[in-house]
């Protein structure tokens, strides 16, 4: 590998203060019982910032606040102002973007060239996209005259914990609803910074509400009675039992839970374009993606071909300081996602199939799991059917494209699917019949404000981006 | 002369195609007829013959299922007065003549209508489209018995979903009629099948089943099955229709959400280049 010398990302622009409240009504408030949690930088272990943990009376706090913001406020506000504060909020994202870039690699151990060419500006893309709905939901097919749902519970994850709130956030503030939103318990920073983002914007007091804590806070959020809508993004087992507590409500449920993608590469592909993708689909964001390509299904006449040129490729990966910016692969999120992976892996090997790293120095604090394949792998593999949701490849091969097809519908879930062939009639025959809801041909790991994602099956309910995403945000 | 002795019906299940008793040997009577009462394993063959039926329906041209749906009017218009025979109000049969030619119209539109391309911000070709959730498990309103049944099963498979009914038990007759118009509509064996008997029985089974992709709980009447049958649908995460309000007039335009409620939406991405 070729040697670089360290090109840090500066940690000047960050304003870290040691601790933060809950932002309730436009206001950063005390939580009422005094509990706190701390977020750590999973690449050093430090501290970062002490953090308010809301308990049940913060949350009626915040829904209370929603409700009054909902009805006196943001509801009744025209849409062509509501607009107007979402372009504020994406202007004002785009112009601290490095700032919030470098607190996400901070905060969630992601590579800092990856927050910084991904996530901002897909955060910003995002707020800028709904902005221009806001005016023009009589157009967007959901009848004339579309009303909001009310006040949203949002909870989303620590993967992409920025980009998750713009998911979120954006569409049901389009809508006229208000939101109460809970990041996740070890990424809380950004959507902190977001909340003063709110403020410089003259958002009024109300209609972003954030509520720092962990699955307990999350809970006391969506079953509390006042809130109209659930939105929920994370793990199948959550949404489950998500799907079991708004039974009986009225509340609306749109849910993007987990994924095991197969990514499926033909003999007629690319090899150095299909391996690029297989490489982005797996280790892009330390693999803590739910659409990422977590079964490589190789046609068996290349699969040596193909492996070869992955494992030269993972060779040249470089693992390592997250602000660093040719940092490829960096830290994984905590100590317990890291235990969930390595077990995983074990028993991957323990069931026989065959594990193969590059040489990898990780470093000695921090969470690290080195780019890891492995090969042999069968169906019946817990590898091959459970999420690992880190950078760990199962590989399997097929000979025929039904076979495929039956390989990679071979799973509960049904987020995301990839292929990898020149044949146009092939690509169209494998997308129709994938049970998935993003099909990513000759590309992998892409995303847009404007295009639609979730799942088939139990990787959920709804859709998220474009025209579609409004629908989770409107009483249809 | 003696007067002509009539040749009466047996009312049975409609699973798969075919006519069969419920596999219990049960029955209950209902208008002076002896109607199939539905067990537990029936609802378990339902739902794998919906299973079978899936890639044949959802696979067929739009095309194909729209003039399906409109055969299924016309075979209804022929027998209008055998529904009207049953005490359906000759009203509710018109309506659920013409439910059908609404919907079978929709069956090459909603592609248009909920899917397109999208303009994402760079260069790709992005296109969105609906498909069939998959296997959907019916709980039908209780009245009006003819015109609610259309009006849950013909959103359902018009987008090439496949459907386990369970028919109001208060008016089943009216049901098992619809089924052997079905039946000669072209309409493959297992696209639609229908059970008669107790929703207290069958529905859980069906919300419960981990190869139902959707539960529509339209017709459930009774509030704590009600909660029972969406908590039993989360196993899976079936995608859930909540019970309609008592009130809801099923005279008025059905409107679209009955449809998309039932879709999913896959989108395509492929780089553009030389």
């Amino acid at each position: 590998m070729f040697e670089y010398a360290p090109a840090p990302e500066s940690r000047s622009v960050v304003d870290l203060k040691p601790t933060y409240g809950l932002f309730i009504d436009g206001k950063f408030v005390d939580p009422s019982d005094g509990g706190s949690f701390k977020s750590v930088n999973p690449a050093t272990e430090e501290v970062l910032a002490e953090i308010a943990e809301a308990g049940s009376g913060d949350v009626d706090r915040a829904v209370r606040a929603a409700r009054r913001a909902y009805e006196k406020v943001w509801g009744p506000m025209p849409g062509r102002d509501r607009a107007k504060y979402l372009y504020r909020i994406a202007r004002i994202i785009q112009e601290r973007s490095r700032e919030l870039a470098v607190l996400e690699s901070l905060d969630n151990g992601k590579p800092i060239k990856e927050s910084r060419d991904v996530d901002l500006p897909l955060v910003a893309a995002h707020f800028f996209y709904y902005a221009g709905w806001a005016d023009k939901l009589p157009y967007a097919g959901f009848g004339p005259n579309p009303a909001p749902v009310g006040v949203a519970a949002q909870v989303i994850p620590w993967n992409f914990p920025l980009l998750m709130l713009a998911w979120k956030i954006a569409p049901a503030l389009a809508g006229g609803n208000t939101v109460v939103l809970k990041p996740a318990e070890t990424t809380p920073l950004t959507a902190l910074l977001f909340a003063e983002i709110c403020q410089q914007a003259d958002l009024p007091p109300g209609v972003v509400n954030i509520v720092t804590g962990a699955g307990e806070t999350g809970r006391t959020l969506v079953e509390h009675p006042g809130v109209d809508k659930v939105a929920f993004t994370g793990s199948t087992e959550v949404g489950r039992a998500i799907a079991r507590s708004v039974a009986g409500t009225r509340k609306k449920l749109t849910l993007e839970l987990g994924g095991k993608a197969a990514n499926i590469v033909f003999d007629d592909a690319p090899v150095d374009q299909a391996v690029e993708g297989i490489v982005n689909g797996i280790f892009f964001n330390q693999g803590h993606v739910c659409c990422a390509g977590s079964r490589l299904l190789v046609q068996e006449s290349v699969a040596d071909r193909v492996l070869e040129a992955l494992k030269r490729r993972m060779a040249q990966l470089r693992l390592g300081d997250p602000l660093d910016k040719n940092t490829d692969i960096g830290a994984i999120n905590s100590a317990a996602q890291l235990a969930r992976i390595k077990e995983l892996s074990d028993a991957g090997s323990a069931e026989g199939a065959e594990r193969w790293s590059p040489p990898c120095e990780l470093p000695d604090r921090g969470f690290w799991f080195a780019p890891t394949i492995f090969t042999g792998v069968t169906q019946a593999h817990r590898i091959a059917r459970e999420e690992i949701f880190g950078p760990v490849l199962s590989v399997l091969t097929f000979r025929t494209p039904a076979e495929a097809v039956e390989k990679a519908n071979n799973t509960p879930y049904g987020l995301s699917a990839g292929i990898w062939t020149d044949k146009g009639s092939r690509i169209l025959w494998m997308a129709d019949r994938l049970r998935a809801g993003v099909v990513w041909a000759n590309t992998f790991n892409k995303f847009d404000p404007t295009s639609p994602f979730g799942g088939y099956k139990e990787s959920g309910y709804g859709r998220e981006g474009g025209r579609h995403g409004l629908e989770a945000y409107l009483n249809v | 002369m003696s007067e002509r002795v009539a040749v009466r019906k047996t009312y049975k299940l409609y699973i798969g195609g075919k006519f069969p008793r419920s596999e219990s040997g049960r029955s209950y009577l209902v208008q002076d007829a002896n109607v199939s009462l539905a067990s537990r394993k029936d609802a378990r063959d339902a739902v794998v013959a919906a299973r079978a039926a899936v890639k044949g329906w959802a696979g067929a041209t739009a095309y194909n299922r729209g003039q399906i749906l409109y055969r299924v009017a016309e075979m209804l218009e022929g027998r209008r007065e055998q529904f009207v025979a049953l005490g359906v109000p000759g009203d509710e049969v018109d309506a659920a003549i013409d439910r059908w030619v609404w919907y079978a119209g929709w069956s090459d539109k909603l592609a248009q209508v909920y899917g397109g391309a999208n303009p994402v911000a760079g260069p790709y070709f992005n296109l969105s489209a609906p498909e069939p959730t998959g296997v959907v498990a019916v709980v039908a309103p209780e009245r009006p018995a003819l015109l609610g049944l259309v009006s849950v099963i013909a959103p359902a498979i018009v987008s090439g979903n496949t459907v386990v009914v369970a028919a109001s038990p208060a008016e089943p007759l009216a049901a098992i009629t619809l089924a052997e118009v079905l039946a000669t509509s072209d309409l493959p064996g297992g696209v639609v099948n229908l059970l008669t008997g107790r929703i207290s029985e069958t529905a859980p089974t069906l919300a419960a089943h981990m190869d139902v992709n959707a539960v529509d709980l339209t017709g459930v009447g009774d509030a704590e099955l009600a909660v029972e049958l969406e908590v039993k649908a989360a196993e899976n995460l079936k995608r859930v229709l909540r019970p309609a309000p008592a009130e809801h007039d099923w005279f008025a335009d059905p409107g679209v959400t009955r449809m998309t409620a039932l879709l999913e939406t896959k989108t395509v991405w492929h780089p553009k280049g030389t």
